[in-house]
Order: C-alpha cells, then structure tokens, then sequence
C-alpha cells in the first residue's frame, strides 16, 4: 500500500492507504482528527469542510493523492487555543444544538471571511448556503458569522 | 415556599472517600431502601440512582446529566434547574452525560420533548434539599439555628453576617440525614433560570473534540458496513463477495440475520425495535473507507417476500380509505351527522402528506464489544434503556451483563428512538468477537429508513345560519398514526358536533415517530381548514379563533389537555408582535395556531412575491410553554423548529416506486439551506407555571401559516406536502 506524507495543522503526518481514499476518513481514521465530520459522502452537506491551501474545501471528495504537497488545516488547527474568531462568535451566539455540522460550518465560513472580510447579508446567505444544518440553527449562523466579521475587521 | 416531598425516597448522600458529598437520585423512581450511593466515584452506580450531583470541597459542582442530548439542550438546562435551587454560581457547575440505567426506571428518554417537564419537580427538590442539608451543617458548626442562616451562590451566611463556603461544611452536610421538608424558591428569585445559558458542550464543538457516536474509538476496533435489501419488500437470496475480500482493508465478509428473525419470530422486540427478517450481508474492515469500498464491491441478489409497494397505489387505497366507511372513531361529540345533514353549506377538503426520512446528520451507528463477560455498547440512542433490553434479548443475556454509554447525538429527530443499529452492532460484535464500530453511510440511512408515514386528511365542516356547527376529521394512514390524546386537541370542546375518526392502510415499509409525531402534518392540516373556513363563514380569522376557544372556556371538558387561556394569549401575543393586519403593501401574512408537546404556539408567516415566487421573509413566533429554563437554548430550539417545519412542508419529497425509496442523498432529497431561511422571531409568555417542552411544538404549526399566507399572496390554496409539488413552477419557493 502507498504511503503519503500529508501537511496537517502544521504537522506532518505518514499515511499508509490507498490513493483513492478521500481525506475525511484519512483524517477521521488514521490520524484521529475526528472534528471532521461526515455527512453525506458527495460534496452535498459541507459536514466534512476543511481547508486546503486556504480554501474550503470537502473531504470527503479529495483523494488522498491529490492533497500530498497542500497545507490542510482542520477545525482541530483552525486556532491554537479555540479562539479563532469564527469560533468566539459561535460560542458568543450559542449557534450549535447538536452540534454536528458546526465544525464544517465553521470552517467554511472562516475561509469565507478571510476572503471577504466585510461581506453583506446576502454575500453570508449565499456562502453558507452548502453547508446544511438538519437543526436548522441557520438564524444563529447567520448572526455569528457577522459578528465574526466584525471582530476581523 | 416551604415544600413537604411526596416521595423523599428518591434521593440519598454519602460522603466521598476522596472528599466531598455525593448526592444520588432517581428522578422517576424512588430508591431501593438498602442500596447507599458509593463513596468511591468509579462505583457509580446507575441501576438505583440514575442521576448524581458532586460538591467537592473546594464547593465545586459536579452534575451527571441523565438524560439522551440530542441537540435539544437538556445537557445545559437540566443541569440548570439543580443548580439554580443548590443555589451556586453557574461557573462553578461541571455537567457530565451519565449512562444508562435501566432496572428500576424508565424514563431516560429524549422523545416527545418530555424531559424538561417529566423532570422539572425532582430536579429542583434534588438541588433544594442539597442546598438544605448544607445549610443544615453550617448551622450546627456555628451552634445556630438552620432558620436563621441563608446561603446564595455557595456561600452560606447566618445572623451575625459569618460565612462559610459550601466546600466548608460539605463532609459534615454527607453525614446529616436527608431532611423532609425544604423550601423551593419562589420564581422570581431565580438567577440561573430564566437567564441564558450557553450550551455546555461548546467548547468542544467549535474545537472539533470527540463528542459523538461516530467519534468513538477502542483499542482493537474493527469498522463495519452492513448491505441491506435496496427496496422494502425484498430478502437477501444471495451473495458473491469474492472481490470485495481481495481489498486488502477487508478483513471478513459475513451475514447476520438469524438472530433478529428468532427474535421477531417469538414477538419479543417492542416498539422501539423496526426489524426485518431478511439476512444482511456484513463488510468489516480496518477502517470506515475499507468497509464501504467493501461494500460496493459486493453483488447480491435479493427475492421478493412481500409486496413492493409503491406511493402511487398507497395514494389510490388511502383515498378510497378516506371515502369508505371503516374507521375507528376517537372522539364523538354531539352528532355531526346531523349537524351536515341540517347545514347550508358544507366544506370539504382532502390534506396530503408524503413520507420522510429523518435525515439526522450523523448517521445512524454503534460500537458494540460483546465478550462472555460483558457487553458494552456506546454510541447514539434517544432510547439507550429499550436498546439494552433489545440486545440482552437478541444476544440471549441478562441486561446485567449489558452496559449502554451515551455519546452525543448528531441529531436525533425520533430516528434514534428505534435501536435497529445498535442490534446490527451487537450481532455483528457477537458473531466477530470483536470491538466493532457499525457505521451507516447516508444512503443506507436514507433508503432503509424509519419514514414519517404518508397520511392524508378529509376534513369537513357544516354551515348554518353563517355559523360553524359541525365539524368532522378523518385520518387515513400508512401503518397509522392517530392515538388517544390527540383527538383532544384544539378544537375539540369548541365546536358542538365534533367527530374524529382514523384508519390505517398496511405496509411493509417501516413507519414511526419523526419530530412532533403525529401532530406534524396534522397541525398544518387544520390550521389551512380554518383559514378556508374563515373566509367562507366571512369571519376575521383571528376573531374565529378567539371565539372557539371561548366556547372552550365555556365548557370544561376535563379530556382537553390545552389551555383555552393560554392559546388566546399566544394568539393575541402573535397578532401584536407580527403587526398583523397592519404590514406594509406586498407582504402577505398567514396565520397559524396550536397546541401539542404541552406546550402552547401561535406563528405569523410573512410572504413577499419575488421574481413571481413566494419567499417567505419572516416568521412570528409566540409561545407558551410556562417558565423558560433557558432562554438560550429555548430561541434555538423554536427557531429550528420553525426552519425545520418550513423546509419539511416545503421541499421534502420521498416517494416509493415497487419498493424503493425515492431519494438515497442530499443530491436527490432537498433540505433547507440559509439562503432559504427567514428571519424567525420568537417570543415567550412570562409565566411562572412549570415548563413544558420545546423540542418540537414549534414546528407542526409553521406550515399552515406559509401555506395561508401563499394563499393570500398568490390565491392558491395549499394543500399536498410538500409545497413545491402543487405550485406550478419549477423554482424554489422561498428563496
């Protein structure tokens, strides 16, 4: 079986999997970053996002050949101490009810706001438009993520 | 308020062999008379007392929630209650999810958004009586009497102004007996009820800790994947799975099966258990990726056992139900018969649901390690309690043997209160002999489901003299639906001939509870007769409302469980804080009232025509549902369940073709997604009545004031969930 050298939160990690193998359970299972989520396995619910070179990106649709020279940041390494702004608004709003879709939430909408740091109504509506909360805590994540704009401002 | 305990019974302390009181109770039960609580921590026992709360000496407190959190929040507000009465500071709580306990209790449940009311009096007399007893100590070191001393946010103080901490008097608190009488507070001394609360497990959901079912990990864990029967109907015939155990991630392919027959066979599962007879062919492997590589490289042949049914013949048989003459009568007031047969006019109208699918993010799945010794099992389960009785009677062992930890739950919306997945994990881990993690993928959840029943409505309503004189409903249901309490509800006790009768049509596609069982569908229903009815009785629709639930008032009928009062002052609340009537030109308002959950809603739906497509902009929200533990959690639980109920009415679309699920992912079943969500504006009756549940009354309501403010906007009336499929156009309606 093939082994990868993968860049994680800043550390490196040796896999041994087949290539076909999308990042998510690599993430999940062989190296034990289980803040990823799954959902849905086709790119449909954002559950799975994380961020490769900066970009959200869904897990469970990126081989694990494709991302060996890429910079992967999970929810785990999305600040050292939790306070990543994106997470201080979550948790300043009290977003989550079960809390399962919140990690991808989270990572979405962090590199949404590294993009645009001072988006409107509209612009937050439609980037978190691929990330699907059965709970339906959507009025919440719309309010954190502005005022997760307004701290990165 | 000084308070004498019915049954003190429920409730023991002992001093903790590393310091501090352990305080033990059952909140349903009382408490075997010669079982203590442990003085060591890692003895918890949770057959006798199902809940603990621990003061160290240093007067921190440690409280083991009891109950399944499924995203409704009882891990935070339960917790809340007893802290509240102890009479600490918030800061100063730790909660932790306890486990199972099954032999004396029965109420370690998430379903039916009962937690908070079944548990309401237990927890505040449990913090009370701590509280007391460690007032009671503090009073006997100062040589004074309990009476004059008072203690607030852990701190007890006495006459001449001395203090001592909680953490002070602790040891000497364990050894006290366990006083009769307590005072509760009065509500509106309260400091942590009613003042918002942050859920307690945040910290560890923004950050990505392991939390839930699909999280947990063993030493030695192997990971399966289970093949089920692609349409309901069907039974394994037989298998090849050569290719799939070349992959060099697979490490056994085997069925499981038999067991679960053996148990159908002798009736033992109850309700709580969806089996199926058929064989299902098992994928373990090294990891999650390995099992459902696995599977798909299975090839198997199923045979038919049943029928393969589909929607388009149960849409035939239930309106041939609906227009027969076999129905079971759940409530008869007066005679409608005669109320129709005297009418100048009769209203009649035909309501239709589809199935659904629960959809819970987090699949459905379950560690399982059945050994000779033990059988430990820890995963999601809104119903822990029936699934180890479940297994003990699948594997043939005493629930002694059994132990259920709780994760949790990615969602639970009722799914989870059927244990099927927790056997398959069993079965599996006892055929293997193995640490084993069942995981479903989303299409296994999806297409071998515990579907929302399909259901339609026929309701009718006589006319006499321009005013309402009858009024008549009748349910036709897959596998059914309707039951005791239900016919109950609003308006039943308002309307002089009232009549309510059901009957189911037979399947073999498996049914049960989803979020507001029921009344999910029902509430909608009605609330869209109503709105017709006002019109042709050319009565305003508030007024309508406001002057059935007067006729209420006016006959008590001690089988309505609602509040007349209470729905009035949801109503009035609603009519204000929703401007209705009074918004601007193009904004169009639909209106919708009811009772269920024991809780009390009423909710304005604000439509605008954009682009020529209703969009729903806004949704008022008033509810009653007593005091509010927390207000925090309490806005979120209504406002999903707002969002949810619109998005279900909405978009969702599951259908059966020969015994086949419509949809298998997210590609082909629409949920609701920001873009599509309206501003949801709650808000709470002040009350200083004891809580009820908040879990699900918010939502069966929310379709019918979309549906009556769609008719407004655009003169159609809707009347088949899901919306989309009876608005002639092909774009998304609300957003």
């Amino acid at each position: 079986m093939p082994t990868f050298t993968l860049k994680i939160n800043n550390k490196k990690h040796t896999v041994e999997a087949d290539a076909d193998t999308p990042l998510l359970w690599v993430l999940r299972d062989h190296i034990n970053l289980v803040g990823t989520k799954f959902g849905c396995g086709i790119g449909q619910c954002g559950a799975c996002t994380i961020h490769v070179d900066g970009s959200a990106t869904r897990s469970c649709l990126v081989r694990l050949s494709q991302v060996a020279y890429s910079e992967i940041t999970t929810i785990e390494g999305l600040s050292e101490h939790g306070d990543h702004p994106v997470q201080e608004a979550w948790k300043e709003i009290d977003v989550p009810q079960c809390g399962y879709c919140q990690a991808g939430q989270i990572m979405t909408a962090s590199a949404f706001l590294n993009e645009s740091p001072n988006p409107s109504d509209d612009d937050i509506r439609n980037a978190m438009h691929g990330n699907i909360c059965r709970c339906a805590s959507y009025n919440s994540i719309e309010e954190a993520v502005k005022v997760a704009s307004e701290k990165m401002s | 308020m000084k308070h004498t305990f019915s049954r003190r019974s429920f409730l023991k302390t002992s001093a903790l062999a590393s310091g501090g009181m352990l305080i033990g109770f059952n909140l349903f039960n009382s408490c075997k008379s010669d079982v203590e609580p442990p003085v060591d921590l890692s003895k918890l026992n949770y057959k006798d007392f199902n809940a603990y709360i621990k003061i160290s000496p240093e007067g921190k407190v440690t409280i083991y929630s009891v109950n399944p959190e499924i995203g409704q929040g009882v891990k935070t507000s339960m917790p809340m209650i007893i802290a509240e009465e102890l009479d600490v500071a918030w800061d100063d709580v730790y909660v932790v999810q306890a486990p199972l306990d099954t032999e004396n209790y029965s109420g370690q449940v998430a379903g039916g958004s009962q937690s908070i009311r079944r548990s309401w009096q237990p927890l505040r007399e449990t913090g009370a009586t701590a509280k007391q007893m460690l007032i009671n100590a503090a009073a006997a070191q100062w040589g004074v009497d309990a009476n004059t001393c008072s203690a607030k946010a852990g701190v007890i103080t006495n006459a001449n102004g001395d203090t001592l901490g909680y953490g002070d008097v602790v040891e000497a608190a364990a050894a006290l007996d366990v006083p009769e009488d307590v005072t509760l507070k009065n509500p509106k001394d309260f400091t942590i009820i009613g003042k918002g609360k942050g859920n307690v497990d945040i910290d560890k959901i923004i950050t990505g800790k392991p939390l839930f079912g699909l999280d947990y990990k063993e030493e030695g864990m192997v990971y399966a994947s289970v093949l089920r029967p692609p349409a309901f109907g069907q039974i394994l015939e037989s298998y090849d799975a050569s290719k799939a155990k070349e992959l060099p991630g697979v490490i056994d392919v085997i069925t499981i099966g038999e067991k679960a027959r053996t148990l159908l066979s002798e009736g033992k599962p109850n309700w709580s258990v969806k089996l199926s007879t058929t064989d299902k062919v098992v994928v373990i492997g090294k990891t999650t990726w390995d099992v459902i590589k696995g599977k798909k490289a299975i090839t198997a042949t199923w045979k038919t056992d049943s029928d393969l049914e589909s929607t388009e013949n149960h849409d035939e048989k239930l309106l041939d139900l609906l227009n027969g003459k076999k129905f079971r009568t759940r409530r008869k007031d007066g005679n409608v018969k005669k109320a129709f047969a005297n009418a100048d006019k009769v209203l009649e109208r035909v309501y239709e649901s589809t199935f659904l699918p629960h959809n819970t993010m987090e699949p459905m799945n379950f560690f399982a390690n059945v050994t000779p010794e033990k059988v430990h099992l820890v995963g999601p389960t809104q119903t822990p309690e029936a699934a180890e009785n479940a297994v003990a009677s699948l594997l043939g062992r005493s629930v002694d043997d059994i132990h259920v930890d709780l994760t949790r739950m990615g969602g639970g919306f009722g799914r989870r209160l059927y244990n099927d997945y927790v056997m398959e994990a069993a079965e599996i881990s006892d055929a293997i002999k193995k640490p084993v993690k069942m995981i479903s993928t989303r299409e296994d959840d999806m297409t071998t489901g515990v579907y929302r029943p399909a259901s339609k409505y026929k309701i009718a309503a006589s006319i006499k003299d321009g005013k309402l004189t009858g009024y008549y409903l009748k349910e036709a249901c897959v596998n059914g639906n309707m039951y005791g309490l239900i016919p109950n509800f609003f308006p039943a006790g308002a309307i002089e001939n009232y009549q309510v009768d059901s009957t189911r049509l037979n399947s073999n596609i498996t049914v049960g509870a989803w979020r507001a069982p029921y009344t999910n569908f029902l509430a909608s229903a009605e609330q869209c007769f109503f709105d017709e009815l006002a019109e042709e009785l050319g009565v305003d629709r508030v007024k309508l409302h406001m002057d059935l639930l007067e006729n209420v008032k006016n006959n008590p009928d001690p089988k309505i469980e609602y509040s007349p009062e209470r729905l009035q002052g949801v109503l009035k609340m609603v009519v204000e804080k929703s401007n209705w009537g009074k918004v601007a030109d193009g904004v169009y308002q639909g209106l919708s009232v009811y009772y269920c959950h024991n809780t009390h809603v009423a909710e304005v739906a604000d439509v605008m025509i954009e682009n020529g497509v209703p969009v729903v902009k806004k949704v008022t929200c008033a509810i009653d549902c007593g005091i509010v533990v927390n207000p925090l959690g309490a806005m979120n639980q209504a406002k999903g369940g707002v969002l949810d109920g619109i998005g279900h009415a909405m978009y969702a679309d599951f259908s059966f073709k020969d015994g086949v699920p419509s949809a298998n992912n997210f590609n082909s079943y629409q949920l609701i997604r920001m873009a599509q969500t309206p501003k949801v504006d709650v808000h709470f009756i002040e009350s200083d009545i004891a809580p009820t549940g908040l879990g699900e009354p918010t939502l069966p309501p929310v379709g019918a004031a979309v549906a009556n403010a769609i008719y407004k906007a655009m003169g159609i009336r809707l009347t088949k969930f899901p919306y989309i499929n009876n608005m002639n156009t092909e774009s998304s309606i609300a957003g």
